[in-house]
């Protein structure tokens, strides 16, 4: 199994986290996990991407066009990282409109839950559901309780399920 | 090494933070910098998980943290300092000398490098510093890897009695990987300092043949057979070779391995760049023709190759500047094996959204009334979350830590030379930097007679590299109480004579107290004025539920003149190109209502919502 992923978005809309529980859904699988992330000034809601390689990997970087998965949480940031997905690569987009991807409004679905800090849980569900990724719902299930906050445990599974379901 | 416990996720500075405390290190000091802040935090965290006994330290700057590791070392015990790279030139006056002296007990220098640079002021290559110092250097490719070599620094530091570097790049700070932890060693070392004023006083008689000492041990640490590069690919018969380390190396790998060519060409990596192992040296270039050297950011292993045939970045057959990524290094590997490109089309870069200060960040607002009230001002600041201040054109000057103080006395000389009619400085400084290496020049400043107004934006933490405490904050790294040292008692026991104190969110006090300063300082006994805008910084959730809080909106009457956005730039303050008007977005507006004194046309509208009052 390899699988490179990268996740794009703004400093501040949780793609630490999604980077984290996918690095965690990995190593649960007893997979070889190697990822990378924006820290530092970038982050003060500057545009931001993490990358995820799963399975026999020695650097933490994707090259450009070589990702089989992109996550959005933004449409904006297609144009920005899109580049990065393969030609024929999925890419999961948090968008009001239509475009040449798999979008899903997550962030209305996180506000129906009643936190936009939701969003990412959403799309990452529904990444889950479209079988863009690795890991299955139960290993990502269990990942996002024992990774998060306690106190954000039970609108992260919820954002989660929702992207399940959608 | 203790029994081994099973693999966790860490990121490159947690599985560092984690080979330290392995290692039986009882003192880690440092300085916050991205991208070398989490290594101190980890040490916190694992330190405490094993409860091992690590004296571990928020130092005041990275020249003191090396300091203090330096002392400990010298007592028998292990030892260690992290700091990023332009940290190192704080430290350089330590550093170049600890080589000559040496350590006692082992002393490793985490030195993290941003290759890019993604958030430092240049891109310096520590391993060039290192070599600079002759003290060794290891250059880890992964987080596993850097870990391992925490352990192998240890024990080549006490073997030979030289502090070793470990020169991690942003790539590998912030990358995470399954790393295998194990029960950290325990030494029980105890404290025995032997004296020795000949090592270690050290005066220039005593020199020379510490220097020469120092040759020795380089000279063997660069024949050890453990550090002889290793082949990762090919099979030692191909024409071409590649000498690589860091994670340039890995990057390389992967980019043979995605053009099937692992088979066909050597592929050399380098954990100990400096000093480069000296057989080595000999056997490659008497065995190869093609030579390629990629490494990150200076020549290191290149020049110590001595080698004019060598293709690298000093031939330029790799850029001598810039991150080598994989598209950096993919075309460079496609040059020199000839191999043509799978006709990767040249993706134009687009320009992702540009950072900019959280809404309702003090700093915002200082900036707003400083350059509102000084039009014609100039405006030296510094290092920090505030150096974004620039697109409120509130910064026109970005040095190196602490600068902005002495930099402003200078432009002052210059001008006041010209006659009185010279324009109002005015210096930010945050409060963790003023520590680090601004008082010596706010001494200074007062000392020779500078005028200008220095505004410390006080919002007590490190805010840029993820709030660690200031001395002022009083809490120590593990968050125990230590003893609090007050800002402006400093700033009074450097001899200045205006000294006001304003939360910035009161534009309105804030500006009246601006032009008092401007005043002070063009007076007869003027000098230094110093304003401290005290507000805490808004990822400080505790202090933000004392903060009074506003329901904040924007009015019909705007005229969409796009001011607010330009001068203030609240990320929360939103355009909207259908209405050609702004509004307020509520989930990110924090209600400071700053930005009501912004628009001209009082078209901000704001509304009381509870909070103090
Ligand atoms: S982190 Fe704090 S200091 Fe930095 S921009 Fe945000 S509010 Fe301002
Ligand atoms: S809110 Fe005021 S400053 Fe902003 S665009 Fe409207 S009128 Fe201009
Ligand atoms: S009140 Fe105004 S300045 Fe403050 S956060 Fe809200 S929009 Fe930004």
């Amino acid at each position: 199994m390899k699988q490179q992923i990268i996740i794009s978005g703004n400093g501040g809309q949780g793609i630490l986290f999604v980077t984290r529980l996918l690095a965690e859904a990995g190593l649960e699988m007893g997979l070889d996990v190697l990822t990378s992330e924006t820290h530092g000034m970038a982050m003060r809601g500057g545009t931001v991407i993490s990358h995820v390689k799963v399975g026999a990997f020695r650097s933490p970087l994707i090259r450009r066009g070589r990702a089989d998965t992109g996550l959005f949480l933004s449409d904006s940031n297609v144009a920005i990282h899109g580049a990065f997905v393969k030609p024929y690569g999925r890419r999961i987009v948090n968008t009001d409109r239509t475009g040449e991807y798999e979008g899903i409004d997550a962030a209305a679905c996180a506000a129906q839950l009643g936190s936009l800090l939701a969003t990412n849980l959403v799309l990452l569900g529904y990444a889950v559901l479209r079988k863009a990724l690795f890991c299955d719902e139960a290993v990502m299930r269990a990942v996002i309780k024992k990774a998060s906050r306690p106190r954000q445990v039970d609108l992260n599974l919820r954002g989660f399920e929702k992207g399940l379901q959608l | 090494m203790g029994k081994e416990m099973k693999r966790r996720i860490l990121m490159g500075n947690e599985a560092i933070g984690r080979g330290l405390v392995e290692s039986g290190c009882t003192l880690v000091s440092s300085y916050p910098g991205t991208p070398a802040s989490e290594i101190l935090e980890s040490v916190v965290a694992f330190a405490g998980e094993t409860e091992a006994p690590v004296h571990i330290e928020w130092s005041v700057n990275e020249k003191v943290a090396y300091e203090v590791a330096l002392g400990h070392s010298y007592t028998g015990k292990r030892s260690a300092v992290a700091m990023k790279q332009v940290g190192l030139n704080v430290a350089s006056d330590p550093f170049m000398r600890s080589a000559y002296l040496g350590v006692t007990g082992g002393l490793v220098v985490v030195v993290a490098d941003d290759p890019g640079p993604h958030s430092s002021q240049t891109e310096q290559d520590s391993r060039f510093f290192a070599q600079f110092a002759r003290i060794p250097v290891f250059d880890p490719s992964d987080p596993a890897e850097a870990k391992g070599m925490v352990g192998r620094a240890f024990e080549l530091s006490e073997r030979y009695e030289i502090p070793v570097m470990l020169r991690p790049t942003t790539r590998v700070c912030h990358a995470r990987q399954g790393v295998s932890c194990q029960t950290p060693q325990t030494l029980s070392r105890e404290a025995h300092f032997k004296k020795d004023p000949g090592r270690w006083v050290a005066t220039p008689q005593f020199l020379t043949d510490l220097h020469r000492r120092l040759n020795d041990k380089i000279d063997e640490i660069a024949c050890l057979k453990e550090m002889y590069p290793v082949r990762i690919t090919g099979d030692g018969s191909a024409a071409h070779c590649i000498v690589s380390s860091g994670v340039a190396c890995a990057n390389t790998y992967e980019i043979l391995e995605d053009m099937g060519l692992l088979e066909k060409v050597d592929l050399f990596k380098v954990d100990l760049p400096y000093p480069l192992n000296r057989n080595f040296i000999g056997a490659i270039n008497a065995d190869y023709e093609k030579i390629l050297v990629i490494e990150e950011t200076s020549p290191t292993i290149e020049m110590q190759m001595a080698n004019r045939a060598i293709k690298g970045r000093t031939s330029k057959d790799v850029p001598d500047y810039g991150e080598l990524t994989p598209e950096v290094i993919g075309k460079v590997l496609e040059t020199f094996l000839n191999v043509p490109g799978k006709a990767e089309e040249d993706v134009q870069e687009v320009k992702g959204v540009r950072p900019s200060l959280c809404a309702g960040c003090p700093h915002r607002a200082a900036f707003y009334g400083i350059s509102t009230t000084f039009p014609e001002g100039i405006f030296p600041s510094d290092i920090g979350c505030y150096t974004l201040g620039m697109n409120l054109g509130g910064v026109d000057i970005c040095h190196c830590m602490g600068a902005c103080i002495s930099q402003g006395a200078g432009l002052y000389h210059a001008y006041a030379a010209d006659g009185p009619d010279y324009p109002t400085i005015v210096v930010t400084i945050g409060d963790s930097t003023f520590f680090h290496a601004g008082i010596p020049g706010l001494i200074n400043a007062v000392f020779t007679g500078a005028r200008f107004i220095i505004v410390i934006l006080d919002n007590s933490t490190t805010a840029m590299t993820g709030n660690q405490p200031t001395p002022q904050v009083g809490l120590l790294a593990d968050g125990s109480p230590g003893n609090v040292v007050y800002i402006p008692d400093l700033v009074r026991a450097s001899g200045v004579k205006f000294l006001k104190e304003c939360d910035p969110y009161d534009l309105e006090s804030f500006t009246v107290l601006l032009k008092d300063a401007g005043r002070f300082c063009r007076s007869d006994e003027g000098g230094v004025a110093v304003i401290i805008a005290k507000h805490p910084c808004m990822m400080d959730r505790e202090a933000q539920k004392d903060q009074r809080c506003y329901r904040v909106t924007v009015t019909e009457a705007c005229t969409g003149c796009r001011v607010c956005i330009k001068r203030f730039e609240c990320p929360a303050l939103i355009f909207d190109e259908e209405s050609k008007k702004v509004f307020v977005d509520q989930n990110g507006c924090v209600g400071c209502c700053v930005c009501e004194a912004v628009c001209p046309v009082g078209a901000i509208a704001v509304q009381k919502t509870g909070g103090e009052e």
